[in-house]
């Protein structure tokens, strides 16, 4: 019921634009998230985008599983939310 | 290029799944999410943990809490259209389901967004079931936003949302639950804002860790748990960061802060939780169907022995319930848990067994 899907933009028009899903060229709402352009990965829900996912974030997450220190990625993980 | 592909490496999963497995203090840990309930089930990831790391469902699913004077209601609704996703339709009333009633001519029209269903009340009477958490109510919220910008007084919402952090709020509460930590939902987190879960640790003295629904994200999320467990340091951590942040999307908020209201909520098998659900603001009341059509619900959950209620207070695991597997399936379910595909009981049937 909650599952948002990420999709790329293909086009935005103010308020109304589309992502490609999975292919398939979808028209979706960006009432929520102005600040999105073209090339950008949101994630989608009910027609509407909810936000824009960063993918240096998604590639920094990755480094730390890669890093799996057990106390360390920890510090670095609550060090980044203090940072927020 | 997003890759979610690297969320899945075998090689990472094994070096935390043997990490993992050197845990040995018995400890319970609740994911509050049906996406991620879900997930855990499709990934196999119980199997992966050892026995002394146990995950239960919480009351994660929408559609599950849904009581079933709702579904009474919207039958009895005459010269209207009914619009809501899919996943209600399945969902037993005292009586008959929503698709039972469609079968006996019940006019339902089952849409991917709220926006449709205003596109329908251009030609006809139409009431949306609004069901959801927090990841659904802005946009719903936006539409009965359009519908008074348009004047489209065909449209109407019948307000059945539910907010996580009151819920578990009055779980914790109200109920003699032994929980260690919390997975906490990623998408809810997306409008809310992970900061919204600060009462956990500060209330209860339980941590959590909003995280996503890759088994990477799901597995990391659990050692990230036991970490603060083994530390005795309970706090929310944010895994998710690429999608979640502290804050939330203010937008979102906003557009749900014009339009509607915290109110008390009725949750099917659970009772009414204070504060826990939202309802639609006076100045919008030609838009509440609850008003438009005289809507009140009642807490009567007949008995039919289904022990869904537990299973959403994480106090029993669905094989536990008498009717599971035995008269209670995914074809032929009794309880709303085994209703919706992210129910703990239909994931358990599907994944578990």
């Amino acid at each position: 019921m909650c599952l948002a899907i990420p999709a790329q933009v293909v086009q935005k028009d103010g308020e109304k634009g589309y992502v490609n899903l999975g292919g398939a060229r979808k028209e979706v709402m960006f009432t929520f998230t102005p600040e999105v352009e073209k090339g950008d990965w949101v994630l989608i829900h009910t027609g509407f985008a909810l936000n824009v996912i960063s993918e240096e974030d998604a590639e920094e997450t990755l480094k730390l599983f890669d890093e799996l220190g057990t106390i360390q990625d920890e510090m670095e993980l609550e060090n980044k939310n203090v940072e927020q | 290029m997003l890759n979610n592909k690297k969320f899945r490496d075998p090689a990472l999963i094994k070096k935390i799944v043997d990490d993992l497995n050197n845990w040995k203090k018995p400890i319970k840990i609740m994911e509050v999410c049906g996406s991620h309930t879900m997930a855990i089930g499709h990934w196999g990831i119980r199997k992966l943990l050892p026995p002394s790391i146990q995950l239960i469902s919480g009351p994660g699913c929408p559609v599950c809490v849904t009581p079933s004077s709702l579904i009474d209601e919207l039958i009895k609704l005459k010269g209207v259209t009914i619009a809501t996703f899919g996943d209600l339709i399945r969902v037993p009333g005292k009586e008959e389901t929503l698709e039972q009633a469609r079968a006996k001519g019940l006019d339902i029209k089952l849409i991917y967004s709220p926006l449709e269903a205003l596109k329908l009340a251009e030609k006809k009477q139409v009431v949306f079931v609004g069901i959801g958490f927090e990841t659904t109510i802005p946009g719903i919220a936006q539409t009965i936003f359009l519908a008074a910008k348009q004047k489209q007084f065909n449209f109407s919402v019948f307000p059945a949302f539910k907010l996580v952090p009151p819920a578990l709020d009055a779980l914790l509460s109200t109920e003699d639950i032994e929980l260690d930590g919390f997975l906490l939902p990623g998408h809810v987190s997306v409008i809310i804002g992970s900061e919204s879960y600060d009462l956990l640790p500060e209330k209860f003295g339980i941590g959590g860790v909003v995280t996503g629904f890759e088994p990477l994200d799901i597995l990391r999320a659990v050692k990230l748990l036991t970490n603060q467990i083994s530390k005795d340091n309970p706090q929310i951590i944010n895994e998710y960061n690429r999608v979640v942040d502290s804050s939330g999307n203010k937008i979102a908020k906003q557009i749900i802060e014009e339009i509607l209201q915290v109110e008390d909520a009725l949750w099917r098998g659970i009772g009414w939780i204070p504060d826990s659900g939202m309802g639609i603001k006076e100045k919008y009341a030609e838009f509440d169907a609850a008003k438009k059509y005289n809507i009140t619900l009642k807490d009567e959950e007949g008995n039919t022995g289904c022990r869904c209620a537990d299973v959403l207070k994480g106090k029993i695991i669905p094989p536990e319930c008498p009717l599971f597997e035995k008269v209670c399936t995914p074809a032929h379910p009794i309880g709303p848990c085994m209703v919706s595909s992210e129910g703990s009981c239909a994931a358990y049937y599907k994944y578990e067994r």
